[in-house]
């Protein structure tokens, strides 16, 4: 017994650090939840604050604006996890037909060049560009005669403007991941099918896709999870008030109702929600991603 | 190849390269176009005629920034950040990997541990409790509030667990018989090996460190403490002019440049760093995703 202890003593010890970070930095903010049933008064702390059973959500529950901004979420979402999917896996077949190799290589290594910017340099970028009186988008868009297009201040337009620089800004990412598949199936797959008569079109309907099948099922699967992640960083760098109604998303909500009105109790509550919302898509995604393409984290 | 000389095969090719430059160019097009910008005269980037190269050109931007060391005070912290970060971040990542790379009847709290540390990708407290606990840590205006908070990796330490994994058995067998205990067995044979993995990690960590802004904004009572791109987000995307507070030794750059060009030239020096790591991370980038995909 001692030697069993004495052997795994340094093991224990290594993970000591970490857990001891963890337990502070991401377990104790779960005990905090606690303050989504409480009217939370900073000056009395978690433990001496009124206790107020499921009022803050009925509170949010009641607030008009609640229905939209789940609304907005889960559609944008939605848009994001789609088109961020069937974007890439075109372009990964399209880079696979092209056979010049510095064409090929130069075009797979400026298509990802925006995944590394942080969303507040994109969003300078994009406020600038998009600016419907000095913006160089505009400017082209007048030259050729229509009016000028508010992307970001436009509620009809916001959301487009959202998912496709979401997908501008990702796409190069994931591209990449579909391309490595690509470039993993079997030659002799491909000569069997040539000598089969198969045409270019016909050798990426039945080979390549099918090979491509697992990572494109991983990657659907998983992105499950952000059913409720509409993208906080871009949003809350590209919104305004005049686009709340199509763009407002709980994120951004939470952060308002509890870093800037300071309704700790209410914020929380949502930010609950939320949170045991995710845990249910994310708990499925990777249960599917599991039953259909064998993925275990580790 | 068959079928590659057709006329559908010579249109289908000339649709396919126009549109794959095109998108290239798209992606590459705004940062150009930042860089054309920050060096560009007020009256041409007023007038809309910057496209891919500076007209009326100026240093004057950069100037201006210069001066005003708001800028590089940030772009310091970010660095001080970044250094830190990474540090922290790698060290507890080979710590927490190591033994939860071990099987269970090596390590039988393996599957415990292993547990504790996965639940956190599930839930996790929301913005109100994690900004409380981090207040009440005591580390609210400190540097370190950027760093120990998100210090554990889990998604970094279950690459690594799998890398780990993936080396053969025998060496650490043959350590293990040479006298070597585990902690001697980490570091000089397992983190030697894993020198790819940990490059791709590190590197992930260090764009990650530096491309942070949320936290630095609310984390940091003090806009003297805000790393780089906190600041850029409260002067670049807030609607507040780079002129509101202005220096006499400033007055003379007005003449050339404007609130345009200054954000220009701020994302532009911003954006620096991460264009030199680009090769870097090109390099590595394959390596991260043959990584993620390594399972038994």
């Amino acid at each position: 017994m001692f030697r069993r202890i004495n052997r795994t003593l340094p093991l224990h010890l290594m993970l000591l650090p970490g857990l001891a970070l963890i337990l502070v930095y991401s377990y104790g903010p779960m005990t905090g939840l606690w303050i989504a049933f409480e009217n939370y008064v900073p000056s009395k702390g978690i433990f001496h604050s009124p206790f107020v059973g499921l009022d803050n959500f009925k509170y949010v529950w009641d607030m008009p604006d609640t229905a939209q901004v789940l609304t907005n979420t889960v559609v944008i979402a939605l848009f994001k996890i789609v088109l961020s999917l069937v974007f890439p896996i075109l372009l990964a077949l399209l880079l696979n037909e092209v056979r010049i190799k510095f064409v090929k290589r130069g075009v797979q290594t400026l298509i990802y060049v925006p995944y590394f910017f942080s969303w507040v340099l994109l969003s300078g970028i994009l406020i600038d560009i998009l600016s419907p009186s000095e913006g160089i988008v505009n400017k082209l868009i007048q030259s050729v005669g229509m009016k000028p297009v508010f992307f970001l201040g436009d509620p009809a337009w916001f959301r487009f403007t959202i998912v496709v620089s979401d997908l501008w800004k990702e796409s190069g990412f994931h591209t990449i991941v579909f391309l490595a598949a690509i470039t993993s199936v079997d030659p002799t797959l491909y000569e069997a099918s040539i000598i089969d008569g198969a045409n270019r079109w016909k050798q990426t309907r039945h080979v390549t896709l099918p090979a491509m099948m697992p990572i494109i099922v991983l990657v659907a699967t998983l992105s499950l999870g952000n059913v409720l992640n509409a993208g906080f960083d871009q949003i809350f760098n590209l919104y305004s008030p005049q686009v709340y109604s199509t763009g407002d998303i709980i994120d951004t909500m939470v952060y308002r109702i509890g870093m800037i009105d300071t309704q700790y109790g209410v914020a929380t509550a949502v930010g609950l929600f939320k949170s045991l919302v995710s845990c249910l898509f994310i708990g499925i995604s990777y249960f599917l991603a599991y039953r259909l393409v064998n993925y275990r984290i580790f | 190849m068959p079928g590659d000389k057709s006329i559908g095969r010579y249109t289908f090719n000339a649709f396919n390269y126009a549109f794959l430059l095109g998108f290239a160019l798209l992606c590459i097009f705004p940062v150009i176009n930042t860089w054309a910008m920050s060096l560009s005269n007020k009256s041409a980037a007023a007038a809309g005629v910057v496209g891919f190269w500076p007209v009326d050109f100026t240093f004057d931007s950069y100037r201006f920034v210069f001066i005003r060391r708001q800028f590089f005070e940030a772009f310091f912290i970010s660095v001080e950040r970044v250094a830190l970060g990474a540090a922290v971040n790698l060290l507890l990542t080979v710590l927490i990997a190591y033994p939860l790379s071990k099987g269970t009847s090596e390590f039988k709290s393996r599957t415990l541990y292993a547990w504790i540390f996965v639940t956190t990708i599930l839930l996790n407290g929301g913005l109100i409790p994690w900004y409380m606990t981090i207040k009440e840590t005591g580390l609210l205006d400190s540097i370190w509030a950027l760093i120990l908070p998100g210090a554990v990796p889990v998604f970094n330490c279950i690459l690594l667990l799998n890398f780990f994994r993936g080396l053969p058995k025998a060496l650490e067998e043959a350590a293990f018989i040479d006298g070597a205990n585990h902690w001697t067995t980490m570091w000089r044979i397992f983190v030697p090996l894993s020198k790819p993995a940990l490059a791709t990690i590190a590197l992930f960590t260090i764009v990650g460190h530096w491309n942070s802004w949320f936290d630095g904004l609310i984390l940091m009572n003090s806009p003297n403490h805000y790393p780089l791109q906190s600041y850029l987000q409260t002067v670049v995307v807030n609607p507040t002019s780079a002129f509101s507070t202005i220096d006499p030794a400033q007055v003379k750059f007005l003449s050339e440049i404007s609130d345009r060009t200054v954000k220009a030239a701020q994302i532009f020096m911003a954006s620096v760093p991460m264009l030199l790591l680009y090769p870097f991370l090109q390099k590595y980038f394959m390596a991260g995703i043959v990584l993620g995909s390594v399972k038994e």
